[in-house]
């Protein structure tokens, strides 16, 4: 057994002293000190998938982009028809490079005509920040507002329920992937019905003095439902379960949206965009490699950067590998030559030099009733 | 928490020594940081295991993790019950979660391994970096 434990100058959410409190592990996750479980990953991911979980996932980066030259600029970075949205609709999009890999994977919010805000990955958040002010060639005002929110989800069939109490916004009414502007025991904030587990639920986006008020009374209107604080443990298993890509996994510089498997996101006759051409092309010529989720046979759980052969030749890497705690079998995601990756395939992972068989499989691996 | 007869290893081992046999398994604080424990991979019995090298690996949700021997020795029986029911480690790392039996290859080695009180020191120093 070993155990490691790094203690550099870590940054720290506003919920950082509740974590602690409530007894939680706590990792360094891309230089921030956050919760990776509580009462435990697999109680947490179910508590997700039949009741409620509530995630602290302060440590996401926000970027406000804002004047009457907002929409061109959003239009420019990110390969979604920003055009779009309505106010108070938000969309799953990215941050290319010129070669059409990935800066970042971002969700675009509409806040009003010259208003949109985005939500990016925590480590991210500089590089991001710096990307858009790089390319903001129409004097759009670009601010970098991170230290103004803490974001909370609340996630699962019952997360709706337990927000409800606490706000007379009729979340009800609030559509998937729209948002209002409202307040929660009285605190401004944003809510929106998105999220990263493959469930219902809202993402809280308000000022970080009124966080830790606001994690308590979701706990304690939730308490009824079985609600648990969950980490970032669950969250990893849960989003794997819906097939939702991480940074640094799934995608990166090096990995283009149709690879990934992301197409949906890349509007190539909305006009020209940072990374449009090499996707012209790519789409013109179809991809060589794809994102396939699989399926272990064997005994042995793969992880990521496992090796991936078929039939013995080197295929690609695990992603992401773990044990689904819904489906109770072991699952992953991994990138294969086009053309090998259809559902039935058998592939090998090498597990600790040992090949160990699996199997392309539908994806998402789970996908909630509606 | 950690019994008096055990010793420790800084890998978060533990080995009870009954005459010329070892049983071998994971301290409770080794199935904490694992959290949730799904799998187990644990030598044959017959094989030969050796002080301080990998003798096998126990995974948990998030992570794989090695289990190194705590001592040298023929593997004489394996704790199979592990295989079906690997949550047994975080329910009862020192007792019915046990992984292997060994026959003692070098009793004399158990000497150099931690007591009970000084591995919980160990364990205090290495949390309070």
């Amino acid at each position: 057994m070993s155990t490691t434990g790094a203690a550099t100058a870590l940054q720290k959410t506003p919920l950082h002293s509740l974590h602690r409190s409530l007894g939680a592990k706590m990792v360094d996750f891309g230089g921030w000190d956050m919760p990776v479980e509580y009462s435990g990953i697999i109680a947490e991911h179910l508590a997700v998938r039949t009741r409620a979980g509530l995630f602290d996932v302060s440590h996401m980066g926000e970027i406000e982009i804002r004047g009457p030259q907002a929409l061109r600029l959003v239009e420019h970075v990110t390969p979604n028809a920003a055009s779009l949205l309505q106010d108070n609709q938000a969309h799953y999009s990215a941050l290319l490079y010129p070669t059409g890999g990935f800066v970042d994977d971002v969700l675009v919010h509409r806040m009003g005509p010259d208003h949109y805000f985005l939500c990016v990955n925590a480590s991210n958040q500089r590089k991001d920040y710096d990307w858009i002010v790089a390319h903001n060639f129409f004097e759009a005002e670009v601010e970098y507002s991170s230290e103004k929110y803490a974001q909370l989800a609340v996630q699962g069939p019952l997360a709706l329920a337990t927000v409800q109490k606490l706000t007379s916004t009729d979340l009800a009414a609030i559509r998937y992937y729209w948002f209002t502007v409202g307040q929660v025991l009285g605190a401004p904030a944003i809510i929106a019905r998105t999220g990263y587990t493959g469930e219902d639920g809202v993402e809280l986006y308000l000022a970080p003095d009124h966080a830790p008020r606001i994690w308590t009374a979701i706990l304690e209107a939730g308490a009824g439902f079985g609600i648990l604080p969950c980490g970032l443990g669950a969250r990893n298993t849960l989003r794997l379960e819906a097939k939702m890509a991480l940074y640094g996994h799934e995608i990166d510089a090096s990995i283009t949206p149709y690879e990934a498997g992301l197409g949906r996101i890349v509007k190539l006759d909305k006009g020209d965009f940072l990374g449009r051409d090499p996707l012209v092309k790519q789409k013109e010529k179809g991809v060589t490699r794809k994102l396939a989720g699989f399926e272990m046979r064997d005994r042995g759980i793969a992880r990521e950067g496992y090796p991936v052969r078929i039939d013995g030749v080197p295929a690609g890497f695990v992603t992401t590998g773990s044990p689904s705690p819904f489906l109770k079998k072991n699952i992953g995601l991994c990138y294969l030559p086009a053309g090998r990756d259809s559902l039935g395939q058998p592939i090998q992972i090498d597990i600790r030099n040992q090949p160990a068989a699996a199997v392309v499989v539908a994806t998402p691996f789970y996908s909630r009733k509606r | 928490m950690y019994p008096e007869e055990f010793r420790y290893t800084k890998e978060h081992e533990w080995i009870k020594v009954e005459g010329s046999t070892g049983v071998i398994g994971i301290t409770f604080h080794a199935q904490k940081e694992l959290g949730d424990i799904v799998y187990v991979d644990l030598p044959k019995a017959g094989s030969t295991i050796a002080a301080g090298k990998s003798m096998g690996s126990v995974e948990s949700v998030k992570a794989v993790s090695e289990i190194y021997a705590p001592a040298t020795g023929e593997v004489l029986e394996v704790n199979e019950e592990l295989a079906g029911k690997p949550e047994k480690l975080n329910e009862d790392p020192h007792g019915a979660a046990w992984l292997v039996k060994i026959r003692l290859a070098n009793p004399a080695e158990i000497g150099s391994l931690l007591s009970a009180s000084a591995y919980q020191s160990y364990l205090s120093e290495e949390t309070a970096h």
